[in-house]
């Protein structure tokens, strides 16, 4: 199958009818046509922004609620992926967002087959993105997907639903007199619903489970996971192959480890933070590559170009205003060989551009974790960067050592060592603390999660309950309660300190490197 | 005539050197058992790639055997002579071959479904007996399960092939033999197990049923099963409403008022039956009256009966367990299969011991009975097939062994049926 120009009238055949027959479906089939490379790309990030979506509202709402229908509905629509079939069904841009579902599927399984825990990532979010796809289908479409995918769910008939009626109904909490009349009761192999039979929450007769049609999602669901599963297990086998294609290797690494989720450049706490409170801060709540700027901007009253964009960016995210900005430069910098009239002309105007004042306005996000680590690797002189990346570990274990730490800090340590902990085993984006459902991977994030332990000025003070929520994508507990769990759960996971670690890090990473010429999909899965 | 007098079997432990030869030779039924585990031959190497375990004579264990022949299977046992026999899986390969096989590659791939059930465990609410011993007041607790438990398999999880063997000692086991039980992954196992299970919790947990509404259809079907037996297995056989040490148990079981009211009618209630018709008609009257369901009559009588199987047994498709005719050492019994349709007749004092099996293999024959025919054509080796197959019905073990075979039969009629079904459908005459 082959699509050149966009604009080239479709060619809808038995084969697109039945991949892209359903708004829904099982990934069953790989895809086989060419596309360009920046496609392949933009489909990746765009359905791994989704993910990232869905993982955080999963852990701030219940996932069945409205809420969390809502504002995934919202980010669907924005991201272009198929929507509810009520929309027509027909027409370019209905089929062109099934396409680009089928095929962003694939290119993820390719960066997320390689291990245990980036698989289970993958698995639960594309299990729960398909939970809440199916359960927006009305009842003839759940009845087609079901149809098309073979799934061998017979009806239970009039006569037999009637003739078992009171025992259906003392099977189920659920399952009414009124669920039995109304609903189809679909018959499936007790093998495939094992989840039910255990917990004896279903009428089991001669071997089959009698599922109501408003449980049939957690059936469909069982099978969607064995199904992803053993792929992933296949795709993992063939990866090496794909990886040798010189333009995948870098772009699939990236995608595994790109950062995609909040960008801590809208702050409610603006102008909350005050210039003489950052010293404080400095020590207690920057995570340590911001520390390290900080100081060196602090001993030497300078830094240089990547030090500034990182950590006046950094700085934009704590809080501080344009002018707080330009006041804490200037006075530092003045103390050195800079003189006032010297900072305004040269350095002020990069600081206003980093705030959006200067040239084509960009307000620039402070950087993630991972634009940290890898894009300009800091040389002589320089400061930015990544300190466990771009540091040499005898001198690292020294900086940690010497970095005193406030018994209140203990547990910023222990959350830095599970932090640089998991960059060793390159799993930034699922870095888990299982307890709390806490992630790590932005510096500011870093800064207002101790913020929030240490209850100080930069958490984000009240504000709508939900939307704080949304930003920081941490679970309901109260501050005490999570202080608990998030360093009880920190100290329990991992013992190793920083110094230990530190000694032990290697680390390297490529460059991604991009062309933009076709790539045959065929070829690849 | 000649007047038969029946010597006392009586089983020694110490003789089983000199009995279990004899066993293997003339008694142990081979070309069942063949038959049994060759499933038709339907799966290539599916005889061939199971594992047997044997425990020899001074508690060596022996694991990974396994045999490409009938032939080779009876050579070796007599040759080893073992004291206990396990039946394990249907390897990738064979099994005593495991060690030349890639580190990873060796798996048990089916198992039949199995359930082992333990006297032992029940030994919280039984008085008459604990630990391994068993007598014939709580032996009703294994019919109980059975009955329990076979019509569930058949029932509501549509296995049709189960054989119910004696294990020989103090429990049964269950085989369920049919190729989707066979088949099951260890998460269905253990779901299957689970859905079987309703008493729940060890030694710390008084209240080990707890039910709630809606009761569902299983849990109906297997009280109407020990209601069947509660009086007289446990008001009367158990008289769990007779003493004050086990009426306090009992009532340890029901709520703070309805045992505060119990109590007080206990002092001049003496009769058990009676005593139990109070207990359930509070229970009535109280879900009459509450909102909530209470259950709790329905939940003393499962706790005093339902069966109570090891999980850990029926999940693993590698589980090893005891094979069916099989002697106990410790007892001398042949692990039987037990006979459904006479269920409440078995007797776990008759099954025939090892002693007595060898014992009336030397009896002379009885008048009448059928003449030794020499067949001309027969050679030997086929003379002594038909003497050892003639052996073994001239003792006590003929009635099992009899049961085995329409338990294979069954098994064949089922398989013929499922190929007529499979040509039916793909058209091929």
């Amino acid at each position: 199958m082959q699509f050149g120009n966009r604009r080239k009238k479709l060619i809808v055949n038995a084969q697109t009818e039945q991949l892209y027959g359903h708004c829904l479906q099982f990934y069953s089939q790989s895809p086989t046509e060419n596309i360009s490379l920046s496609e392949f790309e933009t489909f990746a990030v765009e359905r791994l922004k989704l993910l990232k979506t869905v993982e955080n509202l999963g852990v701030s709402y219940v996932k069945t609620s409205e809420q969390y229908t809502k504002k995934l509905d919202t980010e669907f629509s924005s991201l272009n992926f198929p929507f509810r079939s009520e929309k027509s069904s027909s027409g370019p841009s209905e089929y062109e967002k099934r396409r680009k579902d089928h095929i962003s599927h694939f290119i993820l399984r390719l960066a997320y087959c390689q291990t245990e825990d980036l698989r289970r990532w993958f698995i639960q979010q594309e299990i729960d993105l398909f939970r809440y796809r199916f359960n927006c289908l009305n009842s003839k479409s759940k009845r087609e997907f079901l149809h098309l995918n073979n799934l061998r769910y017979d009806t239970v008939s009039v006569m037999e639903k009637t003739n078992l009626a009171e025992k259906l109904i003392n099977s189920s909490f659920a399952v009414s007199g009124i669920t039995v009349e109304d609903q189809d009761f679909y018959k499936v192999p007790f093998q495939d619903a094992l989840d039910l039979v255990r917990t004896r929450k279903v009428y089991l007769k001669e071997g089959f489970v009698y599922v109501p049609h408003m449980e049939i999602v957690t059936i469909v669901l069982n099978d969607f996971r064995t199904r992803l599963s053993k792929a992933l297990a296949l795709t993992a086998r063939s990866l090496p192959a794909v990886q040798s294609d010189e333009r995948l290797q870098p772009l699939l690494n990236h995608l595994s480890h790109a950062y995609v989720g909040q960008d801590y450049s809208i702050q409610k706490s603006i102008g909350k933070i005050s210039l003489d409170q950052i010293e404080t801060l400095s020590a207690k709540s920057y995570p340590l590559c911001m520390r390290q700027l900080h100081r060196a901007l602090r001993e030497s009253h300078h830094l240089r170009h990547g030090g500034r964009m990182q950590y006046g960016l950094f700085l934009k995210g704590v809080g501080l205003t344009l002018d707080q900005a330009l006041q804490f430069w200037r006075s530092e910098f003045v103390k050195g060989k800079v003189d006032a009239d010297k900072f305004d002309k040269a350095y002020a105007y990069s600081i206003r551009h980093m705030f959006g004042k200067e040239g084509k306005r960009t307000d620039y996000t402070p950087y993630s974790c991972m634009k940290v680590i890898l894009s300009n690797p800091p040389s002589q002189g320089d400061h930015h960067g990544c300190p466990f990346r771009h540091t040499d570990p005898e001198l690292l274990k020294q900086k940690l050592q010497s970095y005193k730490v406030s018994p209140g800090g203990m547990s910023l340590m222990l959350s830095l060592v599970v932090f640089y902990f998991s960059y060793q085993t390159k799993c930034f984006c699922s870095v888990q603390i299982e307890d709390s459902g806490f992630s790590l991977n932005h510096p500011n994030q870093y800064f207002l999660e101790s913020q929030k332990l240490l209850g100080g000025p930069g958490a984000v003070a009240g504000g709508k309950g939900d939307v704080k929520r949304e930003d920081i994508a941490t679970p309901k507990p109260s501050n005490v309660a999570r202080k608990n769990t998030l360093v009880s759960s920190l100290r329990n996971r991992h013992q190793v300190t920083g110094p230990q670690l530190a000694a032990s890090l290697t680390c390297t990473l490529k460059t991604p490197v991009s062309t933009s010429t076709v790539l045959p999909l065929s070829n690849v899965f | 005539m000649i007047t038969l007098e029946m010597p006392a079997a009586v089983y020694d432990q110490a003789s089983l050197p000199d009995l279990l030869p004899l066993y293997y030779r003339r008694l142990f039924p081979f070309s069942q058992y063949y038959r049994w585990l060759n499933y038709g031959g339907v799966t290539k190497n599916y005889f061939q790639n199971r594992e047997f375990s044997f425990t020899l004579k001074d508690d060596i264990y022996v694991r990974y055997q396994s045999f490409s022949t009938q032939s080779e299977l009876e050579k070796e046992m007599q040759k080893m002579n073992p004291y206990k026999i396990d039946i394990g899986a249907v390897y990738s390969h064979r099994p005593n071959q495991h060690n030349t096989v890639k580190s990873g590659c060796f798996q048990a791939l089916e198992k039949e479904l199995v359930f082992d059930i333990d006297m032992t465990d029940y030994d919280d609410v039984r008085s008459c007996c604990s630990a391994a011993d068993i007598c014939p007041k709580c032996w009703p607790l294994m019919t109980i399960a059975i009955r329990i438990l076979d019509r569930a398999l058949r029932e509501d999880f549509g296995f049709r092939h189960c054989l119910w063997v004696y294990s020989g000692r103090r429990g049964i086991h269950c085989w369920v033999c049919d190729e989707a039980a066979r088949k099951l992954s260890v998460a269905a196992r253990s779901a299957v197990a689970e859905y079987l299970s309703l008493v729940k919790g060890g030694e710390e947990t008084v209240r080990k049923v707890v039910l709630t509404d809606p009761i569902h259809p299983f849990i109906r079907e297997s009280l109407a099963v020990v209601e069947h037996y509660f009086t007289q297995y446990a008001l009367l056989g158990q008289d769990i409403l007779g003493s004050k040490e086990a009426t306090d148990k009992v009532l340890g079981l029901v709520p703070e008022d309805v045992k505060k009211e119990l109590l007080i009618e206990f002092k001049t209630e003496k009769n058990p039956e009676r005593r139990w018709g109070r207990l359930t008609t509070m229970a009535q009257n109280k879900r009459t009256t509450v909102k909530k369901g209470h259950y709790f009559e329905k939940e003393i009588m499962l706790q005093y009966c339902y069966p109570r199987l090891d999980v850990n047994v029926s999940k693993g498709v590698n589980h090893l367990l005891k094979s069916p005719f099989s002697v106990h050492p410790k007892t001398g019994r042949i692990s039987v299969p037990i006979d459904l349709r006479e269920l409440d007749r078995f007797n776990p004092f008759e099954v025939p011991t090892i002693s007595l099996i060898c014992e009336e293999l030397d009896l002379p024959k009885m008048a009448g009975e059928e003449e030794d025919q020499e067949d001309p054509k027969e050679n030997d080796k086929e003379a002594g097939e038909r003497r050892k197959i003639r052996d073994y019905k001239r003792t006590s073990l003929a009635k099992y062994v009899k049961l085995f075979d329409q338990f294979l039969e069954e098994m064949a009629r089922s398989r013929k049926g499922e190929l007529i079904k499979k040509s039916d459908l793909q058209k091929d005459f």
